[in-house]
């Protein structure tokens, strides 16, 4: 039995990801694996993933890990989707009109094209590069309002969202990002991040067990080996 | 909002990191590995390296240098120079890189560009094309690290790139490269105005001017820049502090 299941179904490169989380969790046990069976033992999953949603839905059901990733979550082992691994926990995507696997409600879109920010530069599709990640809580605060919590010297902290995951991690701070699909949760309250494309997108949700990210915390600095480190530490009720 | 990304570049052959002008007379900068660690130190959003090495003798050194610093350097890492095919492509992605960069097997072999989009994502996919001015607003594509003429025009050529699906394009001036006269600002502007998908502007860095005029001038999504932080006349931290002064949004 491993510690932690890196799951792959030939979508991307994972060894970005085994190398980040040997650097927060240098005496795990790590398995990158498409087996179910390790998979299924593994003590936590991390779901990665990169291309496109027909091609990464058919190589899942195809290695019959839709079914093992649902065990998983249901049976309330902490769970880290990364990417394509947020994207395809929703009921549908766009992309290729893709039937996904629907463990949340909601579907992903595409980014409107010929848009431009608020300096007037042209937004790009794909979204690539370094974005603020705005934590939320919940309920939600009322506008303009902001956490705060006191600093070891005595100072107001802007004290940033209120799951764990993001522990020790500043409010806004930057993460690398690469995708042209956001997901659009029909439950607001599953949103733990917001990033702005120009208009807000939901970039994190959580459940139970279960916390997913859009951006890439394995190449995000020193920002995304903290958020890997606290899911490594993580402990969900 | 999304920064505006600054890149170092490494030049790299033979094991060691070196620097020309104008595509010659070379420059030892340092250990590849050490370089590497101190620009993700200094802030570095990401790092492309390219193997220039001339002889396949030594195309390994590349993979060696590409996976000690994915152990230790933790931003995307991009790598191009020699990549002829799609295995190529995942050598390099299983080595460490993020991203691979195509240049002159792109255009001998576009559907190489198509093939290796479609099997491993257009995110990991950039085309690099080296451009050189030949009338006012007008720019034709070099190969075989700027040796070679290819009639195609910069501008048509980058769309092409996109459509077969790359993911971002890596676009040097071959007029500008080392002569520290700031960016070929048309021809950012050309290319830039005529994709969706991000271009990092290459070639001409002499100071950090030329960086911010590169965003605010050549509409890039990202610089890049070699010897203004090999031989130590700036850090990257300075490049984006001068940056954000001038209103540019950056990862500080």
């Amino acid at each position: 039995m491993v510690d932690i299941a890196v799951v792959d179904y030939g979508m991307g490169n994972l060894r970005s990801v085994q190398q980040a989380v040997r650097k927060v969790a240098p005496d795990a046990d790590i398995a990158v694996t498409g087996e179910a069976a390790v998979i299924a033992s593994a003590g936590r999953v991390i779901f990665p993933g990169q291309g496109a949603a027909p091609d990464c839905m058919r190589e899942i059901r195809s290695r019959g890990l839709d079914r093992v990733i649902s065990d998983v979550i249901r049976e309330g082992k902490p769970f880290l989707g990364i990417c394509m691994g947020l994207q395809v926990l929703f009921e549908h995507s766009e992309e290729g009109d893709t039937p996904c696997l629907g463990v949340f409600s909601g579907q992903v879109r595409r980014f409107a094209s010929g848009l431009h920010d608020a300096q007037g530069s042209k937004l790009k599709v794909p979204h690539m590069g370094w974005n603020q990640v705005h934590q939320l809580t919940h309920p939600p605060l009322p506008e303009g309002v902001k956490a705060v919590a006191l600093s070891p010297s005595g100072g107001k902290l802007d004290r940033g969202g209120d799951h764990v995951l993001w522990n020790g991690i500043e409010q806004d701070a930057r993460f690398y990002f690469v995708h042209s699909y956001y997901v659009d949760p029909r439950d607001p309250g599953l949103g733990q991040a917001t990033s702005d494309y120009p208009r807000p997108f939901v970039c994190a949700v959580a459940k139970e067990n279960l916390f997913a990210v859009q951006f890439h915390p394995e190449k995000s600095a020193a920002a995304g080996l903290k958020l890997l480190q606290n899911f490594i530490n993580w402990n969900p009720a | 909002m999304l920064a505006k990304r600054i890149i170092p570049c490494l030049d790299v052959t033979a094991g060691r990191v070196v620097k020309g002008v104008s595509f010659v007379e070379l420059r030892d900068a340092g250990d590849p590995v050490e370089i590497a660690r101190r620009y993700d130190e200094q802030g570095a959003d990401e790092l492309t390296f390219l193997d220039i090495t001339a002889s396949s003798d030594d195309r390994g050194i590349i993979f060696r240098i590409i996976e000690q610093v994915a152990e230790q350097v933790f931003i995307p890492l991009t790598v191009g120079g020699g990549v002829r095919e799609v295995q190529d492509v995942r050598n390099l992605l299983n080595a460490g890189a993020d991203k691979v960069s195509i240049n002159t097997s792109a255009v001998v072999n576009p559907q190489l560009v198509a093939d290796a989009s479609a099997r491993y994502g257009s995110q990991c996919i950039v085309v690099a094309i080296d451009a050189k001015q030949t009338a006012p607003n007008k720019w034709e594509v070099f190969t075989h690290g700027g040796r070679k003429a290819t009639g195609l025009d910069a501008v048509e050529w980058a769309k092409k790139m996109q459509s077969l699906g790359a993911g971002e394009i890596l676009l040097t001036s071959m007029d500008k490269d080392g002569q520290k006269s700031g960016f070929d600002l048309a021809l950012t502007r050309a290319v830039t105005d005529a994709l969706e998908i991000p271009v990092i502007a290459s070639g001409g860095v002499g100071n950090l001017q030329h960086l911010a005029d590169g965003v605010k001038l050549g509409g890039a999504d990202a610089v890049l820049a070699a010897s203004i932080f090999h031989f130590g006349e700036y850090t990257v931290q300075q490049a984006k502090e001068y940056m954000a002064k001038q209103g540019i949004e950056v990862r500080l």
